[in-house]
């Protein structure tokens, strides 16, 4: 670098202004190209972040105006692990996690080599098809679905109803309306609306892989006898494994963050149903703008930040070795 | 000759350009429609101010605020505030305090409905904001549902009367008593806390959600849902909105206000069917209202009070307002209006508007406290825990006591 700047003219030798000027784009451009996402990083991205460090060492209501904070250590820490509000928030995150988690792989998976196998031209239109709520607008999604599950007259507790009327079955089913925005029961709504919303996304990420995966090992497995049940365990399930890794890790990071659908189901937090259904970024949303406790709201941040990180780290051992193994 | 005429042209023109004023007020939506009708007024008495109007959804215009509070950045002349956050945003350093020069508001606080002043005071005396519209508490029931099962609504006038009551209409009419037997408990917690204290803490700041007054209160909700007489349906949810258009509820606990929404959008097919009065046991609660405040940082600060003095202070803006959406005027005068004693054709004619002059000025004054958000969402929790997963109410609100002191730090 020093070279090429002690090769080129200095300042005051006389030098055409066009020429100057294509020194200039020469040494700068690059930068002014590369800039706008520097930009946009620095101010939605890392001064956020750092200013929310800051402020979880502060004690801050936003009413009394800006600079008005005051400096309490790690106070916002010891109390928000101390919290039993926030432990319940951080189980009921943890068990939407698991419960809306896992099924959207266990279904996704067969869902994906099923679509990849069979279909032929019909791929792209069932792709299309079970990917389309996962670009749906999840409020829109929650609305529709708070309507669904309505205790007198949504359609789940009506087909509930009807199936209830059928032999075998309905002796497993309650025989009244199930009311879904109770405390105990509104979790079980939520991770049904995340199930849906996610599963698609899902499909596509393992479609993606699946067809990366050489066809000539199937042919081969095929021409030593394997069934379709055999190639997918022996074949597909092992080279899927780096994806799993990538989409398990982001339905970790995506469910330890899920806000939209339970704040709109839950009415904002209005609902009497809200302790059982309340998330860690709902409650996180509750400390700092209806309790305007920005101080405590940014120390919950980072505690969801640095238990997401151990959890991807935990994913990272499971899968992510046997991933790299496999590669 | 030309250029004298330009001359005073130029000087009119630039007359007029210091003169027009913009004000800017933040609103949310149905008290917009209240403005718009104060507005017309207001102009013409100061044509020269032109006030825009920034209308968010309830939830998103406190959002606003406050993040604008924070920052100082983007505040509009004049806020709205809802009774929900008034007491937040006056224990904060954001609003003008009114009770100083040039506002001097003390001499109009005689001409309000006593309590609203409270509940725009802070601790420490700052009045913050001048109240606009009030929500007197009352007793709304479905007359021809409480016919078909025989019940006189006047045997409704206990808490025990009134459960009786509820298990009549159960079983002679299938319909509920009440969409949600939290409404039970709140407006017992809101209705018997003593004057000059907040609900939830007594006079020196004391946590006091596990006296005798919460426990009856959640007794009461209790007993309602384990007879199977609320319908568990929550407020504000298409399913309540449902109830009110069936009749599949006989009886609703809210602010005057309620009428107003009934009537233009959530159940205007049941006109003639509802009827009003009194809570129970001679209660009498305020169920909301709202204010207008001027933000520290406002530039126009002086034409900001003429707005909110005269939106407030005078009959014909708060009748309007009135009018407009049955927003219950706040000053005292505006309730001596004719209109008060019109029928109420939705509450088949009955002169309702008297009655809640009545609850209004029985309501006994509260005061505001900071943490009065945090103990009405922790109290709200303990309860949901008592209804819906059957936590002992001793128990669910020493733990409520115990999580809204852990808060207050």
């Amino acid at each position: 670098m020093r070279k090429t700047l002690d090769n080129l003219p200095s300042r005051s030798s006389p030098l055409s202004l066009s020429m100057r000027w294509s020194n200039f784009q020469r040494r700068y451009a690059p930068y002014i190209f590369v800039s706008p996402f520097f930009i946009l990083f620095l101010v939605f991205g890392l001064y956020p972040s750092l200013f929310s460090l800051y402020m979880s060492f502060q004690s801050w209501t936003p009413s009394d105006g800006w600079g008005r904070w005051k400096y309490v250590g790690l106070d916002n820490y010891t109390f928000t692990l101390t919290d039993p509000m926030f432990w319940r928030s951080m189980w009921n995150t943890i068990w939407l996690g698991v419960v809306s988690g896992v099924p959207q792989h266990l279904i996704a998976i067969p869902l994906a080599f099923v679509i990849h196998m069979m279909l032929g031209r019909f791929k792209t239109f069932v792709t299309a098809v079970y990917f389309l709520p996962y670009i749906t607008s999840s409020v829109a999604i929650a609305l529709i679905f708070n309507t669904l599950f309505a205790t007198h007259n949504g359609v789940i507790n009506l087909v509930i109803a009807h199936l209830n009327t059928w032999p075998l079955l309905g002796a497993l089913l309650p025989d009244q309306n199930i009311n879904w925005f109770t405390s105990a029961n509104v979790k079980y709504a939520i991770a049904l609306v995340v199930i849906w919303q996610f599963t698609g996304w899902n499909v596509l990420l393992y479609l993606s892989a699946l067809q990366a995966i050489p066809k000539d090992l199937y042919e081969a497995a095929a021409v030593d006898g394997a069934s379709r049940v055999q190639q997918f365990r022996y074949i597909t399930l092992p080279l899927l494994r780096p994806m799993m890794f990538f989409a398990v890790s982001l339905t970790i990071i995506g469910n330890m963050q899920l806000f939209e659908q339970p704040f709109v189901l839950l009415n904002g937090g209005a609902s009497t149903a809200t302790p059982g259904g309340q998330t860690v970024t709902m409650y996180m949303y509750r400390t700092a703008f209806e309790w305007l406790e920005m101080g405590t709201a940014a120390s919950i941040a980072w505690i969801l930040f640095i238990f997401i990180g151990i959890l991807t780290y935990l994913n990272n051992l499971i899968f992510g070795r046997a991933a790299r193994g496999v590669d | 000759m030309k250029q004298a005429l330009f001359l005073a042209f130029l000087m009119l023109f630039s007359l007029g350009l210091t003169q027009r004023t913009t004000l800017t007020v933040a609103v949310f939506p149905n008290l917009d429609d209240a403005l718009k009708a104060q507005l017309a007024l207001f102009n013409k008495k100061y044509p020269n101010v032109e006030v825009k109007l920034v209308i968010q959804q309830y939830a998103d215009h406190h959002n606003a605020l406050t993040t604008a509070l924070a920052t100082g950045q983007g505040l509009p002349d004049v806020a709205a505030i809802e009774i929900g956050f008034v007491g937040r945003f006056a224990e904060g350093q954001g609003f003008e305090d009114l009770n100083k020069p040039p506002y001097n508001a003390g001499q109009y606080k005689r001409l309000f409905t006593p309590y609203t002043i409270a509940q725009a005071t802070s601790f420490d005396g700052r009045f913050i904001a001048m109240p606009v519209d009030i929500g007197p508490g009352t007793f709304f029931y479905r007359v021809d549902i409480l016919q078909k099962a025989g019940v006189d609504p006047r045997n409704m006038l206990t808490w025990p009367g009134y459960i009786a009551a509820g298990r009549r209409i159960k079983a002679t009419t299938g319909a509920f008593l009440i969409a949600d037997a939290a409404d039970v408990a709140w407006i017992n917690i809101f209705a018997t806390t003593p004057a000059n204290t907040s609900p939830y803490f007594d006079e020196k700041g004391n946590v006091i959600v596990d006296t005798p007054r919460f426990v009856r209160a959640f007794e009461l909700a209790k007993n309602i849902r384990a007879a199977g007489l609320d319908a568990r349906i929550g407020a504000w949810t298409n399913e309540w909105y449902d109830a009110f258009k069936k009749g599949t509820v006989a009886t609703q606990f809210s602010g005057a206000w309620l009428q107003g929404h009934l009537q233009n959008w959530m159940a205007p097919e049941t006109k003639g069917l509802w009827r009003v009065q009194h809570l129970p046991e001679g209660m009498y609660a305020s169920w909301g209202g709202s204010f207008y405040g001027i933000p520290t940082a406002s530039r126009n600060k002086a034409l900001a009070w003429e707005l909110i003095k005269y939106i407030t202070t005078t009959n014909e803006a708060q009748i309007a307002a009135f009018r407009a959406i049955g927003a219950f005027p706040a000053l005292l005068s505006a309730q001596n209006d004719p209109a008060f004693s019109e029928p109420v054709e939705f509450l088949g004619g009955q002169q309702a508007r008297l009655l809640w002059r009545d609850a209004a000025r029985r309501v006994r004054p509260l005061k505001a406290n900071k943490y009065d958000r945090v103990a009405y969402e922790i109290v709200g929790t303990a309860l949901s825990q008592v209804l819906d997963e059957g936590k002992d109410i001793p128990a669910a609100l020493a733990e409520a006591k115990r999580l809204i002191e852990r808060r207050m730090r």
